[in-house]
């Protein structure tokens, strides 16, 4: 049982960090897109990239996370989720490579002119995409999403008023972890104007999400019945008030200017409304599939959930590393390379010996590879060729460097 | 795994999709995008890495210099390679519902593992890009390290449901279900892994040596040929002058699997209709009517080369359906262009290696530049056609005589839109791409006035 439910878990885990930690960066874009052509508005654009680009990537990767551990683990839902959703997912495709072409085209842009250009272009996407992933999510919520390759309808499915709802509730949630996040960075530069900037911005996005959200349970009501029964009892209730509260508490804490805490119970409120949710439909995946029926076999899961518990364990403190460097990491250490004047071209006899190595490698890897047949043969052949490349590489590249030096 | 046609379980049934080819072509021109830029992110940090070391040695400016440029290079091509890598595993769902639907749970793993190399990889880019000037130089150059890493054990698992695909195992399929499903063994204990993981990794040094080598090239035909672009072009026309030539010997031992696990593959490279006893080559030639016409036969060649025998027998396309036989024009050109290719890029690189050796400098010919020039767009032509040969070669199987393409296809309309929209989109973004390239190439070289003290070795 444990082992059919863990890796939904981890799924449930994952889409909650990529709302808090992709969606900041969503907002940030609609918060370029709206920041006008004045000086300051280009101060916020500029602001906005700054802060994100050393950590989108790693943002968006956990959408990658919950994709692969979800079609891993629970393969026959992920088909049919697909395949009726398939115009949402489809532009929440476009809307993140839009989102990264802004982050790779910005690396050519020369002036502030032609980076608000790009910025502003590709800003679209910020839209674009979480409003295609909230819509996605409201038509499984509502059972608009059948068993089956393409069961669903390809657009009712998603374009439904609590599908609506979830995506304009996506995007303004997304706005509002970006501005929360903005300011704290903005804080901590100690740049007073853009905190301001970002404080007023966190403060009008978590009221119009506050408002989508408590406005949007009569739509849910006269949309899905059961949804709005089961969010409204039992189980799914307490996620609902905690994460109504975590918003409440995040709200006042940005307007102490606690950005940092803030942002934790942001993320807490959108971990609480998506576990209360899930556990409203427990052990409901799709109608008619549970958990337990969609799980994939014993070793698979075994397999999913042994990977995300050392990818864990290797991931999370590497992430932790780059938000630290990229949060509070301005230590500069000076920019001088340890001068070790000594020659590394080998010497004459060294080179000799690395070139006879070399070739012999070639040899023994040709032989073991190329003539023999058996796996072990191949296996020894392929390291002696690689070894060859290695070896013949360091036997030419310091002369050759040297050359580069007067060779014209 | 000799099952052919499958009969799913009910749930996700094959359904008729008109548009089959163009969710086959929408699919190929995502990995066609895709695969150049994971080339470069195999290979790439290694070498700005071996720069940036240099620079720690040396303490030569001119080295890092180099590294920071070519890391702004890095920031662009992997911002492009999460977005077209993300389209990639969208397609899964989106394009194959059926396949992922069904077999899931055999392949998933490999994927998984490859979602956390590629967060790391993210991660640990990010703080390499960021770390310039922040970090000491020794923790920046260690930080780059996690990089290489994760490009090689993102490759392995990427490759490795590639590699499942054409050679499947690891699974039983009872009624349409996928029962005893051993991940490991579908994934890592199958012997297809190995010759395409290490061919696409020494193909990744390939592409991007004779890419990188070939700007600076450009750079000497228009005049600009200073100390700077000599040490940036040594080092990957260095590296890829070297793989090269190993690649044509990695390249036989894969064809030779290929021979045993996949004969028709094999024999639509070959363009070979019968099975025949000491089967012959041809070069060039066009397949038509059961046979290769207007090739230059060579007699006996291709027993030789697939078995070592003089008169092996060689499996034909007649031993199968021909409903089960892959494009064999297709596949048999991607073929030729590949080896051609890459024979041409060996021999170039035996070129620069023998005048290094006779001359212990790098080339002067104009014509050597030239070529170098033409090299690196060619060894993206055979990286992809490379490509075409293994997933086309595998056609009409999506699961290699397990389960047909057609039956892996999502049901959902709209396919040709998707695949415009799509289409265009990587129109922009390659426009832009190569706009920030050209951007980052012209900007000011901001060397340091050169103090002949500090230069590294001499000659």
């Amino acid at each position: 049982m444990l082992l059919q439910s863990l890796p939904l878990v981890f799924v449930l885990m994952g889409v909650a960090l990529y709302t808090v930690l992709g969606g900041a960066d969503f907002g940030a874009g609609l918060w370029q897109l709206l920041a006008g052509r004045s000086a300051r508005g280009e101060r916020i654009r500029e602001y906005a990239h700054r802060s994100m680009a050393p950590v989108w990537e790693a943002n968006h990767v956990w959408l990658i996370f919950v994709l692969t551990v979800f079609w891993t683990a629970y393969p026959e839902a992920l088909g049919s989720i697909a395949s009726t959703l398939a115009v949402p997912l489809f532009i929440a495709a476009l809307g993140i490579i839009c989102r990264g072409a802004a982050y790779a085209f910005r690396a050519g842009a020369t002036s502030a002119r032609e980076s608000g250009l790009i910025d502003t272009m590709f800003s679209l996407s910020s839209i674009l995409t979480p409003f295609a992933l909230g819509a996605a999510i409201g038509g499984i919520a509502t059972d608009r999403v059948p068993v089956g390759n393409a069961a669903g309808n390809l657009f009712t499915s998603w374009l439904n008023p609590t599908s609506i709802l979830i995506g304009v509730l996506a995007v303004t949630t997304s706005a509002y972890l970006a501005a929360v996040y903005l300011a704290a960075d903005a804080a901590r530069d100690g740049s007073h104007e853009l905190e301001l900037a970002f404080r007023t911005r966190a403060l009008v996005a978590a009221l119009l999400a506050g408002a989508v959200a408590f406005g949007g349970l009569f739509i849910v009501k006269a949309d899905s019945h059961r949804l709005f029964h089961s969010l409204l009892s039992g189980r799914a209730l307490s996620g609902v008030i905690a994460s109504a509260l975590a918003g409440l508490l995040a709200l006042g804490l940005v307007q102490r200017r606690r950005f940092e805490a803030a942002r934790y119970l942001a993320a807490v409120a959108v971990a609480a409304i998506i576990a209360g949710w899930a556990l409203a439909r427990w052990p409901t995946i799709l109608p008619g599939l549970t958990v337990y029926q969609a799980a994939a076999g014993h070793d698979t899961l075994v397999w999913v959930i042994a990977c995300v518990l050392v990818g864990g364990a290797i991931l999370f403190p590497s992430l932790a590393l780059l938000f630290r460097l990229a949060l509070t990491g301005r230590f500069r250490a000076a920019e001088h390379a340890a001068m070790d004047a000594t020659s590394h071209a080998p010497s004459d006899s060294r080179r000799g010996l690395l070139v006879r190595s070399a070739i012999a490698c070639l040899i023994a890897g040709f032989a073991l590879l190329n003539v023999a047949e058996a796996g072990w043969a191949h296996a020894i052949g392929v390291v002696c060729l690689l070894c060859f490349i290695a070896i013949a590489f360091r036997a030419i590249i310091f002369g050759a460097l040297g050359a580069t030096a007067t060779n014209k | 795994m000799a099952v052919s046609g499958v009969s799913l379980a009910a749930s996700l049934a094959p359904v008729d999709q008109h548009y089959l080819l163009e969710a086959r072509q929408m699919q190929a021109l995502s990995f066609a995008v895709h695969i150049p830029l994971v080339a470069f992110a195999i290979s790439f940090p290694a070498m700005v890495l071996f720069v940036e070391w240099m620079w720690l040695r040396t303490g030569d400016q001119l080295y890092q210099t180099l590294a920071r440029r070519w890391t702004r290079v890095i920031v662009a091509l992997f911002a492009v390679g999460v977005i077209t890598g993300t389209v990639l595993s969208f397609e899964m769902g989106l394009l194959w519902p059926n396949f992922t639907g069904t077999f899931g749970s055999v392949f998933g793993v490999g994927f998984a593992i490859e979602g956390f190399s590629f967060f790391l990889e993210a991660i640990f880019i990010g703080i390499y890009v960021y770390g310039w000037g922040r970090l000491s130089p020794r923790l920046h150059l260690l930080s780059g390290v996690p990089i290489v890493i994760t490009g090689i054990t993102g490759s392995l698992t990427v490759i490795s449901v590639n590699a499942w695909m054409n050679h499947p195992g690891g699974f039983r399929l009872q009624d349409g279900r996928v029962t005893h499903v051993d991940p490991f063994k579908a994934l890592f204990a199958n012997t297809y892994l190995w010759h395409e993981l290490v061919h696409m990794y020494v193909a990744g040094y390939i592409v991007s040596g004779f890419i990188l080598a070939g700007c600076y090239a450009f750079a000497r035909l228009k005049g600009r040929w200073g100390r700077y672009e000599r040490t940036a072009l040594a080092i990957p026309l260095t590296v890829a002058a070297l793989a090269a030539p190993v690649q044509i010997l990695i390249g036989d031992w894969a064809a030779r699997d290929v021979a045993k696990a996949q004969p028709t593959k094999l024999a639509a490279i070959e363009g070979l209709y019968s099975t025949t006893r000491g089967a012959p080559e041809h070069l060039l030639g066009w397949y038509t009517q059961d046979r290769v016409k207007y090739g230059i036969e060579i007699p006996h060649l291709l027993s030789l080369l697939a078995f070592h025998s003089w008169n092996a027998k060689v499996q034909g396309l007649s031993a199968v359906p021909a409903s089960e036989r892959p494009p064999v024009n297709i596949v048999r050109i991607a073929f030729q262009t590949m080896v051609g290719v890459g024979t041409l890029l060996a021999l170039i690189g035996v070129v620069y290696i023998a005048i290094w050796i006779r001359r212990r400098r790098l080339p002067e010919s104009t014509w050597f530049y030239r070529a170098l020039v033409a090299c690196g767009p060619l060894a993206v032509v055979a990286l992809i056609a490379g490509w075409v040969v293994t997933e086309v070669g595998r056609q009409p199987w999506v699961v290699y005589r397990v389960m047909p393409t057609s039956a892996a296809v999502t049901g959902a309309s709209g396919i040709p839109v998707g695949y415009a929209v799509l289409a265009a989109s990587y129109v922009v973004v390659a426009s832009g791409l190569f706009w920030v390239l050209r951007r980052l190439a012209r900007a000011p070289l901001d060397l340091p006035s050169s103090d002949p003290s500090v230069d590294p070795v001499p000659a």
